[in-house]
């Protein structure tokens, strides 16, 4: 019931970014490029979301646990670091090269591009590289 | 401005989106982040996988659905340089894990809860996804 509920959820999420033209990444670089013609359409997106997500966390706050699992898990560090912010940064600079973050990248996956595919193998690739980063440091400084 | 302007769509595309992330805080207790759905599923624990998989597959499945009843009228425009593709997609893959997520766990969520670290990301990742555009756009002429 948990796994299939969290299917309908993804699949209401990227119905959500289909019908907001987040699928197309010329529109969101639309967006970004504030010099350029601009379309702000991304803003209106993000209000939309905050809105009912943030109705949504409220409630959530008002229950000891969810309706179909045992525990929220909700991440609860606060502190500032170098990592959070160059990840961002680095992330935001993939996003401005060609218009796709995540979420979107996924939801094209069944649209039969090539340059969607390729998207995804060098995002799951970076991925793989980060893990990899990581454990090299872990391994060097339990030594 | 852009004719592709689209408030309206944006701003129901986005309820949508922020319905998905309410409904699965509120019925699995999760965050609704993509990169960090992503990296649990490739590098997560066992037990974690099978919620996370549903939730992906919905992703394209969503898209496709909204396609099929006419319902996305806003195209599909992805850059064809595979150079910018790749690297792209590597700094989204790499920095989203880094800085621990992306524009839904970030961007939709986290501000939606009040979290400084993902009020400090999405400024951080808005920032710099304009400024890769402007030079990208405006000074090399590239994308």
């Amino acid at each position: 019931m948990q796994v299939l509920f969290a299917g309908l959820c993804g699949l209401v999420f990227s119905a959500g970014l289909a019908v907001s033209g987040m699928t197309n990444p010329a529109k969101v670089l639309g967006f970004l490029d504030v010099l350029g013609r601009w379309d702000p359409t991304l803003a209106f997106v993000m209000a939309g979301a905050l809105a009912v997500s943030a109705a949504g966390f409220a409630l959530s706050r008002r229950r000891r646990r969810p309706w179909l699992a045992s525990a929220f898990a909700i991440p609860s560090r606060r502190d500032l670091d170098a990592r959070l912010v160059g990840g961002a940064a680095l992330f935001g600079i993939g996003w401005g090269m060609v218009g796709v973050c995540p979420g979107p990248a996924l939801a094209n996956l069944g649209r039969g591009s090539g340059e969607a595919v390729l998207f995804v193998g060098a995002m799951v690739a970076g991925m793989a590289l980060h893990r990899l980063a990581t454990r090299e440091r872990g391994a060097v400084a339990s030594r | 401005m852009d004719p592709a302007f689209s408030p309206l769509a944006g701003l129901l595309g986005g309820a949508l989106i922020g319905l998905a992330s309410a409904s699965l805080l509120l019925g699995d207790g999760k965050i609704a982040g993509v990169s960090g759905i992503l990296g649990g599923a490739l590098f997560g624990p066992r037990a974690e996988l099978a919620w996370r998989l549903a939730f992906l597959v919905g992703l394209p499945l969503g898209a496709w659905l909204v396609r099929r009843l006419g319902a996305d009228p806003h195209g599909f425009a992805i850059t064809s340089q595979p150079a910018l593709l790749v690297a792209g997609g590597l700094l989204v893959g790499f920095g989203t894990q880094l800085g621990s997520g992306c524009t839904s766990g970030h961007g939709i969520c986290g501000i939606s809860r009040g979290s400084p670290r993902s009020l400090v990301a999405t400024l951080t990742f808005l920032a710099t996804g304009v400024l890769t555009v402007l030079v990208l756009r405006h000074w090399l002429g590239v994308a």
